[in-house]
């Protein structure tokens, strides 16, 4: 087990640099550090000055993905015993842009993720004192998967089209539509499936399927969009086969 | 200096901040509402949750029965007007979260599931996986974004209260982006962010739970009430300290010793039965569970370990499926983040630093003792938790007083004027404190990290499980120059822009404020009391103590404390029984 590992940084402090650079850091190796872990100890340690977000160190606020050798990943969840015997190379998100050193942008993101309108929308809501709407085992197990997305971020990061067409929704924000469109409970598919279809991207998509590999929550936004696909491209043919009239 | 305004400010986006927001909006349209947090509201802790959400929905459980077992589980400190209300309101607002898309796990007919919980008499507690908390706050965050009327302020970090004649009227806050200085004013403010684990070295709180609403809300008068009841949740993977989900024992699971034996029937908790029998053994509750670890320690029963000693949590015999059905996360978590396969592995847990039952002392409709602040959630202490929280309890307190604080304080500010003008002039000043203190500051010597790890270590020493007169004076003593080195701390970052160091500077100062508050409280109960135990006054002492602690902000910055006397309704104090 070395001593030591070493973390190349991109930092970046708009007020004074010119442009994002790597910065090396050596750190202390231990066995069940995460990258995170090499991060703050940096923070406490060495530099103050670096910045990043960080929450849980559970896997499940979202806040620290981060671009660790290349690939999207949580850094409370990636191993230093993974990448020896370094250098660690640590870098904002890709295809967002870059605030300060490690954190980015992601207010695109938000503005993205509302348009969607992930919220359940019904003709009729039932008074609370009518207790639940029912739902069984097998119908929440259609959307399950759709509804476990953490916002972090690390599949736009991974998606080619993302990079291409800045307009393109994105994985994350499709996934969770269509986490509404397969609830029981909600009976607003057809408006969202004219939103995300009004925008070029979601026909874009070629399913290399990077955003399901880097997904850390096993989410699968490759197979959400899909599944859009399809559906849009029924409705679209329906439109032909349908007579004016009774649609 | 950027101006804002609005009539009800919500500090904190997590599961309270969030309803009182939703609150507002949909009772009271034409009352203007924005949310501020130092985080995107997802990332709020409430994500971290993991077990369910007590609420009585079920035929052969009731209201009393719900109140009974989170009154006798707080030892009796907990207000019953508080509890009373609480239970009322909980299944309606349980099912407006069924009704608004929370994925709850369901019974084969349909209906929402529950599962027994610890020191429930019945089974009550809703879940979705064991993932809870993270449904409770998405469902509740994608629902606030349909509400064109709540405008949001996401990582903005507040540093001060705005105050005028002892009236709350906003907020200054950093836009963290560009470092710029926010003031917002507003009719009414009301805090929900959260707890303040993070002032003790091993915890499963997040980074971001520095109790900084608790620290503003004192700074500016309001008092603090029993901050001595520090929750150890008794299984946290040891070194992270993230949390293994009650859950895991509700379904089964079983606390072993270092010779394999269900040491709990040791300590009045019951006897050992294959199956979960309810509050009893592994379903004691968590004060009971913590202080047995304690005792097994002394008895050099638990197991060694790099980051302490420990015991082991033993979920195989649930079998796999079991395991993936119900307490997936437990099994995702440990082997992600230990290495192990809970379905072939013991798991190594030890008690871990879980939630704050004291809090910024509240009435049953969220407001503080300063007309215009309310507060919600872990922050603030209405009471219902009292001196031991039951867990599934927090998680519909949040939903219960975020509406009702933010209900309060839409009323409140459709009532009162616009804010005094010269309260901006306050905003200047906090301008000036925070670039002369912090941003413009060259010389000082210390370490955000040196003095944040002293005062996490002093805590833990003297606040810990168990506590004594001796421990906690040296820490009053210890804390008090902690507060001097911290005036001499030293920013290496002079940036405007996302300056992570001067925020981790402002909210060690918030946490060594309440560190005090934690450590005077502690000393001056000198009774044992659910998680307070004292080992030089180890009884209950209910003539002199069955009263809440409330800690005023002294003029010498240190905390005095009072005494307010327990509201008893209908279930005068009694011995807590567990297993018998």
């Amino acid at each position: 087990m070395p001593p030591t590992i070493a973390l190349d940084v991109i930092r970046y402090r708009p007020e004074q640099d010119a442009e994002p650079a790597f910065q090396t850091y050596e750190v202390p190796f231990r066995d069940d550090w995460v990258v995170l872990d090499a991060l703050n100890y940096i923070k406490d340690r060495l530099d103050g000055s670096l910045s990043f977000r960080w929450s849980c160190r559970m896997g499940v606020c979202g806040s620290c993905g981060m671009m660790v050798n290349g690939k999207p990943k949580l850094t409370c969840a990636a191993f230093l015993s993974d990448y020896l015997p370094g250098p660690v190379r640590v870098e904002p998100l890709n295809y967002f842009p870059i605030m300060r050193d490690l954190i980015v942008d992601i207010t695109d993101f938000m503005r993205k993720l509302t348009k969607v309108k992930p919220w359940i929308i019904r003709d009729q809501v039932w008074p609370l004192e009518e207790g639940e709407y029912r739902q069984t085992p097998e119908q929440l197990d259609t959307y399950k998967q759709f509804s476990q997305c953490i916002n972090c971020m690390l599949c736009y990061a991974a998606c080619p089209i993302v990079g291409l067409e800045p307009e393109f929704v994105g994985p994350a924000a499709i996934a969770l539509a269509q986490r509404y469109n397969l609830d029981s409970r909600d009976e607003a598919a057809g408006e969202r499936l004219k939103i995300l279809s009004d925008h070029a991207g979601i026909w874009g998509c070629t399913f290399v399927g990077e955003c399901t590999q880097v997904c850390p929550k096993h989410v699968d936004p490759a197979g959400a969009i899909q599944q859009f696909k399809l559906t849009a491209a029924l409705d679209a043919l329906k439109s032909f086969l349908v007579p004016w009239g009774t649609r | 200096m950027d101006t804002f305004s609005c009539d009800v400010l919500i500090v904190g986006g997590g599961g309270a901040g969030l309803r009182a927001a939703i609150a507002v909006a949909e009772t009271y349209p034409s009352v203007s509402v924005t949310v501020i947090s130092k985080v995107y509201p997802m990332r709020s802790h409430t994500v971290s949750a993991e077990g369910g959400a007590a609420a009585v929905i079920k035929s052969g459980d009731s209201l009393d029965a719900h109140a009974y077992d989170t009154i006798s589980g707080s030892d009796w400190l907990c207000d019953q007007d508080a509890v009373e209300a609480f239970v009322r309101e909980a299944p309606a607002e349980m099912l407006q979260l069924e009704h608004w898309g929370c994925p709850w796990s369901r019974e084969p007919d349909g209906h929402v599931a529950v599962r027994p919980f610890g020191g429930m008499k019945v089974e009550r507690t809703w879940f979705a996986a064991d993932k809870t908390g993270f449904h409770m706050l998405h469902t509740l965050f994608q629902t606030s974004l349909k509400y064109e009327g709540i405008r949001r302020h996401d990582e903005c970090f507040v540093t001060k209260l705005l105050m005028d004649d002892g009236r709350c009227q906003g907020v200054v806050a950093i836009e963290l982006a560009t470092g710029k200085i926010q003031a917002i004013t507003a009719k009414a403010v009301v805090l929900c962010t959260g707890g303040c684990g993070k002032i003790f070295p091993f915890t499963t709180n997040a980074n971001i739970k520095n109790g900084d609403g608790m620290a503003l809300a004192y700074r500016a008068g309001a008092p603090l009430k029993d901050m001595e009841f520090v929750q150890y949740h008794p299984t946290g993977l040891p070194f992270t300290g993230i949390l293994i989900t009650e859950a895991a024992r509700s379904e089964g699971g079983w606390l072993l010793n270092k010779d394999g034996y269900r040491y709990l029937q040791d300590y009045d908790l019951g006897t050992p039965e294959p199956t979960p029998v309810l509050r009893s053994m592994e379903l004691g509750p968590r004060d009971r569970l913590s202080q047995a670890f304690v005792k097994e320690q002394e008895k050099e029963r638990t197991m060694k370990g790099p980051y302490g000693d420990y015991v082991h949590l033993d979920v195989r015999h649930l079998g796999e499926r079991k395991i993936d059905g119900k307490i997936p996360f437990v099994r995702e978590l440990c082997l992600k983040y230990a290495g192990l396969d809970p379905v072939k592995d013991m798991i190594p847990v030890r008690p871990v630093v879980h939630y704050m039952m004291g809090g910024i002392h509240t009435d049953i409709h969220g407001a503080t003792a300063m007309p215009g602040l309310y507060a919600a959630g872990e922050a603030a202490c209405v009471s219902i938790n009292g001196a031991n929280r039951l867990g599934s309890n927090s998680l519909t307190e949040l939903l219960v007083f975020g509406a009702r604080a933010g209900k309060a304080a839409a009323v409140f500010a459709s009532e009162r004027g616009e804010p005094s003008p010269s309260v901006l002039a306050q905003a200047h000043d906090e301008q000036r404190r925070l670039e002369e203190q912090f941003l413009f500051k060259t010389s000082g010597k210390e370490r955000i990290a040196t003095v944040r790890q002293a005062m996490q270590e002093t805590v833990e020493q003297s606040a810990g499980i168990y506590r004594d007169a001796s421990a906690l004076q040296q820490a009053e003593a210890k804390l008090q120059r902690l507060q001097e080195r911290f005036r001499d701390v030293n920013l290496e970052d002079h940036s405007y822009t996302f300056n992570t160091e001067l925020t981790a500077a402002l909210e060690l100062s918030y946490m060594l404020d309440l560190a005090q508050v934690i450590v005077g409280s502690a000393l001056q109960r000198r009774e044992s009391r659910g998680s307070h135990q004292r080992t030089d006054h180890p009884e209950r002492n209910d003539g002199r103590f069955l009263a809440h602690s409330m800690a005023h902000r002294g003029e010498d910055g240190l905390p005095q404390i009072e005494y307010l006397p327990v509201t008893i309704t209908r279930w005068p104090p009694g011995e807590r029984v567990y297993g018998r």
